[in-house]
């Protein structure tokens, strides 16, 4: 089916648009359809900069009401598709309401869902998505069957955003049908967790901390070094299950997808799951005492050691460098 | 006293432990051997039963959608206290994809009418994270994914829901559904008695007639994708391994020097 248009889930981050929208707003232009937004809440304080990245159009669902997005969401587009005036794809963020929006539309339209993209190539007149397999090993290549409208699920990270000049959006007032029961639950109140330093994501450094670490408060080696080297600290899913560190320093599969230009590993033993977030940093250093640990086979340099003795020396090596 | 009843999604997954492989004709996840119960679902199976004991009353039912009659994954589930199960197992079935999955589980859960159904954030082997919303969709019934602490007080099912940057309380009134994540409780090991008692609770098993669905709904066809082509992946050879003998560190701060980092 030949791509005319294609929507973009343009997801928020507090007033701004959330970078992975960015990301697919600038794959979407990229293969030559018309790109249009979807979004929820303010959205002419997202037109410009919606606009900015080559949506034409932003269809606003408006206030939720305190609800999450993904009932109403799905379902005004859902109601577009059914009338015949919905895109040839939706590209969505691979995030919590990214998911939900998916989840819901794929449902109450009966339409199918392509999850955990990684790559997205036009081929015949439609899409082939492209997956990471087996924490990265292999690459598998996907496509829809049949005629109708695709929804992408795609990972942040996988294309870069870029700015294409565009003017601002015209934003666009999307209908939400009845939604029934669907809706009730509420958001009451919004935690954010304050950290100080780059944001995990955005870093140039990251060091996360595993199991290897031995208890909680040895984490604070890894915030000590991440520090010095004014990087942001991560972890493994095992500390954050343990409860040792919040979630939102997850690195893998269901945390984090991080790019720094190095990348420390300590006491990490390189499950599938971790590996997915991580593999694509420019350098990979590991410490683990295991020399089997799978970590070693993606890491530039591999140190061998008890990370009880290896961080406290790096540390004080750094510090001493002033 | 209350009387809470909740289903639990199990999903009965390859052992992770051994190497997956994929069919090389249809390019799907082989789950010819032996299955087990994902480990992410031990956690929506503990909160389940925390609930119903908080409520005071009630049962918790697990429903399964899984090759050759599988039961191996439920009787885990069973022995840490569930009081029975719904095992949808049909070779129609094979190569469904997440939205004909939910159809199964969505027509299955239906038949129990429960106030809460629980489903973790993700499978271990299919990971789309969107199967359990999709079948509050089917349901049409409100959900809150992705939630790292539930209670429930005065039907009403308070919870924290993972964001970005910290986490959301999130309310919703019952009968509704949760996806939730590792973590959220710590599941118990079932004891020896539950182990014996398991073998003695009921698995209804059904087909896909059974549950009012056409076989072009779910399975391979339903899925309407295909896989074009799985190739390995341009492999990131292995750098340097050196064994600390007291002054590694020394080169990880070469290291960073050399990439200009420090
Ligand atoms: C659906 C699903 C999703 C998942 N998502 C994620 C995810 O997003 N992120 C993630 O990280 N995991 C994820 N996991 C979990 C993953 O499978 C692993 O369990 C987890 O990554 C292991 O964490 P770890 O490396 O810290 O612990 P372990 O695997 O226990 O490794 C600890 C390592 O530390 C080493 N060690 C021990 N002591 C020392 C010492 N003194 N000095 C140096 N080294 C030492 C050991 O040799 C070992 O290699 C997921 C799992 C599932 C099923
Ligand atoms: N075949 C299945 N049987 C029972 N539950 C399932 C099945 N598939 C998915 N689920 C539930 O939905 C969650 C998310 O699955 P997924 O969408 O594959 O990531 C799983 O962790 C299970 O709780």
């Amino acid at each position: 089916m030949p791509l005319n248009t294609i929507w973009v889930i343009v997801d928020r981050a507090s007033d701004d648009i959330a970078p992975i929208s960015l990301e697919l707003l600038t794959k979407a232009r990229q293969l030559g359809a018309t790109v249009e937004g979807v979004t929820w809440g303010d959205a002419d304080a997202v037109a410009a900069k919606a606009g900015a990245y080559g949506a034409t159009t932003l269809h606003n669902v408006g206030d939720l009401a305190g609800g999450l997005p993904g009932p109403a969401v799905a379902a005004a587009i859902a109601a577009k598709i059914a009338a015949g005036e919905g895109p040839d794809a939706l590209l969505v963020p691979h995030n919590y309401d990214g998911r939900d929006i998916a989840a819901r539309l794929a449902a109450r339209a009966d339409v199918p869902v392509i999850t955990n993209i990684v790559g997205l190539e036009e081929a015949d007149g439609g899409l082939v998505t492209e997956h990471a397999i087996f924490g990265g090993t292999e690459v598998l290549k996907a496509r829809f069957t049949h005629s109708g409208p695709g929804i992408y699920v795609v990972r942040t990270k996988s294309f870069a955003a870029e700015e294409s000049g565009g003017g601002p959006a015209t934003v666009a007032a999307l209908d939400t049908p009845d939604l029934g029961r669907t809706a009730e639950a509420k958001v009451v109140d919004r935690h954010v967790e304050q950290s100080d330093g780059p944001k995990l994501d955005e870093a140039a450094v990251v060091v996360s901390g595993g199991r290897g670490l031995g208890e909680a408060e040895k984490y604070a080696l890894i915030q000590d070094l991440a520090k010095l080297l004014k990087g942001a600290a991560g972890a493994s899913r095992a500390i954050v299950d343990a409860g040792w560190v919040p979630y939102s320093h997850q690195v893998g599969q269901t945390g984090k997808t991080v790019k720094p230009t190095v990348y420390i590993a300590a006491g990490i033993s390189g499950a599938t799951q971790h590996m997915v977030g991580m593999k694509n940093s420019k350098n990979i250093v590991a410490i683990n005492k295991d020399k089997e640990a799978p970590i070693f086979s993606i890491a530039d340099l591999g140190i061998v050691g008890d990370v009880h003795k290896v961080l406290p020396k790096l540390i004080e090596a750094l510090q001493s460098r002033g | 006293m209350g009387c809470m009843n909740v289903v639990v999604c199990v999903k009965q997954i390859p052992d992770p432990a051994t190497p997956g492989t994929l069919s090389p004709d249809t390019h799907t996840l082989v789950r010819d051997g032996k299955l087990i119960m994902d480990d992410s679902d031990a956690y929506g199976v503990e909160m389940a039963l925390q609930l119903v004991d908080a409520a005071g009353g009630g049962e918790v039912t697990l429903v399964s959608m899984a090759p050759n009659g599988e039961t191996s994954g439920l009787r885990t589930a069973l022995a840490m206290g569930a009081a029975k199960a719904i095992l949808v197992s049909d070779d129609a079935l094979a190569g469904s994809g997440a939205l004909g999955t939910a159809k199964v589980l969505a027509a299955a859960i239906k038949r129990v009418e429960p106030d809460l159904v629980v489903a973790a954030t993700e499978s271990t082997d299919g990971y789309t994270g969107t199967t359990p919303v999709m079948v509050a969709e089917l349901l049409g019934l409100p959900s809150v994914s992705f939630s790292k602490k539930v209670a429930i007080e005065g039907g009403t099912l308070k919870a924290d829901r993972q964001t970005e940057n910290g986490y959301d309380s999130v309310e919703v009134p019952l009968p509704a559904l949760i996806s939730v994540t590792a973590g959220v409780v710590e599941p118990r090991y079932p004891s020896f008695k539950g182990i014996m008692a398991a073998k003695g609770k009921p698995v209804e098993q059904l087909t896909v007639a059974d549950l009012g669905l056409e076989a072009g709904q779910v399975g391979a066809a339903g899925s309407r994708q295909e896989v074009v082509s799985v190739q390995p992946a341009e492999s990131r050879s292995a750098g340097e391994i050196v064994e600390d003998e007291g002054d590694a560190h020394e080169r990880i701060v070469a290291f960073l020097e050399q990439l200009k980092v420090i």
